[in-house]
C-alpha cells in the first residue's frame, strides 16, 4: 500500500512561507510528478513527505495513519536523491544491503534480495565495486537498487536524472517508468523538466510559489490548463499568449494557442520569420507578428520558410484557450 | 592566469623555505647536539654548536637517575586517553553543529574557541583546588579530564570543519534507509571522516604530549608525564644543560618520530577545507 494524503500542510523558514498550505491525495500505485520552476517548493514538499523536514502545520497521512511527526525511517518510504547520495566507502553490495542491515534481516535474506535487485537493475557484475568506480547511470541504478530492496510503501525521487547527460536521461526515464509498471508501487517524482513530467506521470502536480496550481493527468493539463501559469508551463515549446483586441474579441483578457495548433499558410494572423529552428522532424518558427508580439509556430521538418520570410497563419478551430483578468481559464 | 615560476624564483623560494625551516628547527637541533656534550662544553663561552668530546653519559645519567619508563607510560596514557575521550564527546557535538545547526551555533563555536585565548594561569587556583577536593589531583584520570577539556574546542573545530565537507544528503539517505542517529554516526559519518578524525587524533596526541603547564601543576609524582620529567632536571643547585637536553630529547623523541611519520596526514588535516 502507498496512499499518501496531505491536509493543509505548511512549511515556513522563519518569515518565509515556502509552502503556504497544500491539500493533496496520492493514490496507491500512482506515479505522481511534482513539477514547477526552481524555488517553487517541490523539493521541500517531497522532503516533508519523506520526513526530512518538519512541517510547520498540517497533517501527512500514509496509508491512513498520521505520519506527520514520524522520523523518516518509520514512514516506510524510500528516496532517491539528485546527487545519488551513495555511501562512498561501501561497495555496491554494501550500499544496497545497508537498509536491509538496518532492518535486521538475516544474511541469507540479505543476499537473496541484493541479488534480485542487482538482476533487475543490471548491476550484478558491479556488486563489488565502489560508487567512485561507476558511471553516472550505474550510480543512479545503485541508488534505485538501495530504494527497491526495502519494498517501501512509496518511492520518492528528487530530480534523480538532472546530473545525467541527455541520452542517459532518456534511457533512465524509460527504466524508471518500466520499474513502476513492474513494481506497481506509488512513486512521487520531483522535476523541473516538464518533458519528464509529461512522459512519466499518471498524475502531474504543478506547483508555483508553494501553491498547487493544478493537479491532473498529463493530457488534462495539456488540453485544459486551469490558469495562465499551467498553460505557459506545460507544453514545449510553450503556448503563445495574446492580449489586446484579439483576446477582447473572444471575450477574454488573454488567449492562448499552442504552436502545434496553428495552421501555416492561411488565417487571420501574419508576420515575418525571425528564427527557424530545424529539428529534423519539426521546424519551430519564431514569427514577429506585429501587435501580437513574437509567436512560435510548429511546422513540418521540410518547411521551406527561413529568416525574413513572410508568413500567414491562424489557430485551429476549437484550440484556443481563454483566460480572464485573474489568469483563470474560461471554460 | 597562473604566474610563471622561473628557475631563479624557484631557487629563491627553496632557499627561503629551508631558512625558515632551519630557524624553526634550530632550538631542537641545538638541544639534541647539547645532549651529547659534556656539561663543560654545553656552557662554553662563546657557545659551540659542535664539540670534540661527544658523550652518551648524559643519557645514561638521566636513565639511571629517574624512572623514565613510568613517565613515558603516563604520557602515553594521558595523551591517548584525553584524545579518545575528547573524540567520544566531540564527534556527536561536531555532528550536531555541522548538520543540525541552530541560530547560535556559530556563536557557540566562537565562544569555545575563545576559551583557548584565556590565560591558563587565570584558572589555575580554582582548578587546582577542584582537583584536590575531587581527589583526582596527581591521577592519570584527572589529567586525562583536564587535557581533554583544554583541547576539546580544537577537536570540535577540526571535526566540524571536516563534517561540513560531507554532503548532508548522504546522511539523509542513511536516515531514509532506517539508520538511527547512532548508526548514522557509526556506519556512515565516522568511516567517511576517518582522514579527518585521524588528523585530529594525531594533532591532539601531540598537543597533549607537549602540554606542560597543567601536567606540572596538577601532578607531583604518580601521574607525572614526560613534561614533568624534564622539569625535574631543573635542580635547585643550578641547570645542568647537557642532562636537561638529554632528558628533553628523550621526552620529545617519541612524539617527534610520530609527527615525522604522520606529517602528510597532519598537513592534510590542518589545511582541510581551506581550498576546494
Amino acid at each position: 500500500m502507498g496512499k499518501i494524503q496531505l491536509r493543509q500542510v505548511r512549511k515556513s523558514f522563519g518569515d518565509v512561507h515556502v509552502i503556504p498550505g497544500i491539500d493533496l491525495d496520492i493514490e496507491d500505485g500512482e506515479f505522481v510528478v511534482f513539477v514547477g520552476p526552481s524555488g517553487c517548493g517541490k523539493s521541500t514538499l517531497l522532503r516533508l513527505i519523506a520526513g526530512l523536514e518538519d512541517t510547520s502545520a498540517g497533517v501527512i497521512e500514509i496509508d491512513g495513519a498520521d505520519a506527520t511527526h514520524l522520523p523518516p525511517a518509520k514512514r516506510g518510504l524510500a528516496m532517491v536523491f539528485q546527487s545519488y547520495a551513495l555511501y562512498p566507502h561501501m561497495t555496491v553490495r554494501k550500499n544496497i544491503a545497508f537498509p536491509l542491515k538496518m532492518a535486521g534481516l538475516s544474511e541469507a535474506e540479505l543476499t537473496k534480495k541484493i541479488e534480485a535487485a542487482a538482476k533487475v537493475l543490471n548491476l550484478t557484475s558491479y556488486l563489488d565495486r565502489r560508487p567512485g568506480q561507476l558511471s553516472g547511470g550505474q550510480r543512479q541504478r545503485v541508488a534505485i537498487g538501495r530504494a527497491i530492496v526495502r519494498e517501501p510503501a512509496a518511492f520518492l525521487f528528487d530530480e534523480p536524472l538532472s546530473n545525467l547527460d541527455a541520452s542517459l536521461r532518456v534511457t533512465m526515464r524509460q527504466e524508471i517508468t518500466e520499474l513502476h509498471q513492474t513494481l506497481k508501487t506509488t512513486m512521487i517524482y520531483v522535476t523541473h523538466d516538464q518533458v519528464e513530467a509529461m512522459t512519466m506521470a499518471d498524475k502531474i502536480v504543478v506547483l508555483n510559489a508553494g501553491r498547487v496550481e493544478q493537479v491532473g493527468s498529463p493530457m488534462d493539463l495539456y488540453n485544459s490548463p486551469d490558469n495562465l501559469f499551467v498553460a505557459g508551463f506545460i507544453g514545449s515549446p510553450r503556448m503563445n499568449l495574446l492580449e489586446g483586441p484579439e483576446a477582447a474579441a473572444m471575450g477574454a483578457k488573454t488567449i492562448g494557442v499552442r504552436p502545434e495548433h496553428i495552421t501555416i499558410g492561411e488565417g487571420p494572423w501574419s508576420g515575418r520569420v525571425v528564427l527557424a529552428e530545424h529539428l529534423g522532424s519539426d521546424t519551430f518558427l519564431k514569427v514577429d507578428a506585429g501587435a501580437n508580439g513574437i509567436m512560435t509556430l510548429r511546422a513540418s521538418g521540410g518547411v521551406g520558410l527561413g529568416h525574413g520570410d513572410s508568413v500567414t497563419f491562424g489557430p485551429h478551430a476549437g484550440k484556443i484557450h481563454r483566460f480572464d483578468a485573474d489568469g483563470k481559464a474560461m471554460k | 592566469m597562473a604566474r610563471a615560476v622561473t628557475p631563479q624564483r624557484k631557487l629563491l623560494m627553496t632557499i627561503a623555505a629551508w631558512s625558515v625551516a632551519l630557524i624553526i628547527f634550530f632550538p631542537v637541533l641545538w638541544m639534541i647536539l647539547t645532549s651529547f656534550k659534556t656539561e663543560t662544553s654545553a656552557v662554553a663561552s662563546p657557545p659551540q654548536l659542535f664539540t670534540a668530546d661527544w658523550t652518551l653519559e648524559n643519557y645514561a645519567d638521566v636513565w639511571n637517575r629517574s624512572d623514565y619508563p613510568r613517565f613515558f607510560w603516563n604520557s602515553v596514557v594521558i595523551s591517548i586517553g584525553s584524545t579518545l575521550l575528547g573524540l567520544v564527546i566531540a564527534i556527536p557535538s561536531a555532528w550536531a553543529m555541522a548538520f543540525v545547526p541552530g541560530n547560535r551555533t556559530k556563536d557557540l563555536l566562537m565562544w569555545m574557541l575563545s576559551t583557548k585565548m584565556m590565560p591558563a594561569v587565570a584558572v589555575m587556583i580554582p582548578i587546582y583546588l577542584l582537583f584536590q577536593k575531587l581527589g583526582i589531583f596527581d591521577t592519570k584520570i584527572g589529567l586525562i579530564l583536564a587535557l581533554m577539556l583544554m583541547n576539546l574546542p580544537i577537536i570540535i573545530w577540526m571535526l566540524y570543519t571536516y563534517f561540513k565537507e560531507i554532503p548532508g544528503e548522504i546522511l539523509e539517505a542513511a536516515r531514509m534507509d532506517g539508520a538511527s542517529l547512532g548508526s548514522e554516526i557509526l556506519y556512515i559519518l565516522t568511516p567517511m571522516a576517518i582522514p579527518g578524525i585521524a588528523s585530529t587524533m594525531l594533532l591532539n596526541v601531540i598537543l597533549a604530549w607537549n602540554e606542560a603547564f597543567w601536567t606540572i601543576t596538577l601532578t607531583t609524582t604518580k601521574a607525572a608525564p614526560l613534561s614533568a620529567f624534564i622539569a625535574s632536571f631543573s635542580a635547585p643547585q643550578g641547570l645542568f644543560y647537557a642532562k636537561l637536553s638529554a632528558a628533553s630529547a628523550m621526552a620529545i623523541m617519541p612524539i617527534l618520530i610520530l609527527g615525522w611519520f604522520s606529517q602528510k596526514q597532519l598537513v592534510r588535516g590542518l589545511t582541510f577545507g581551506a581550498v576546494k
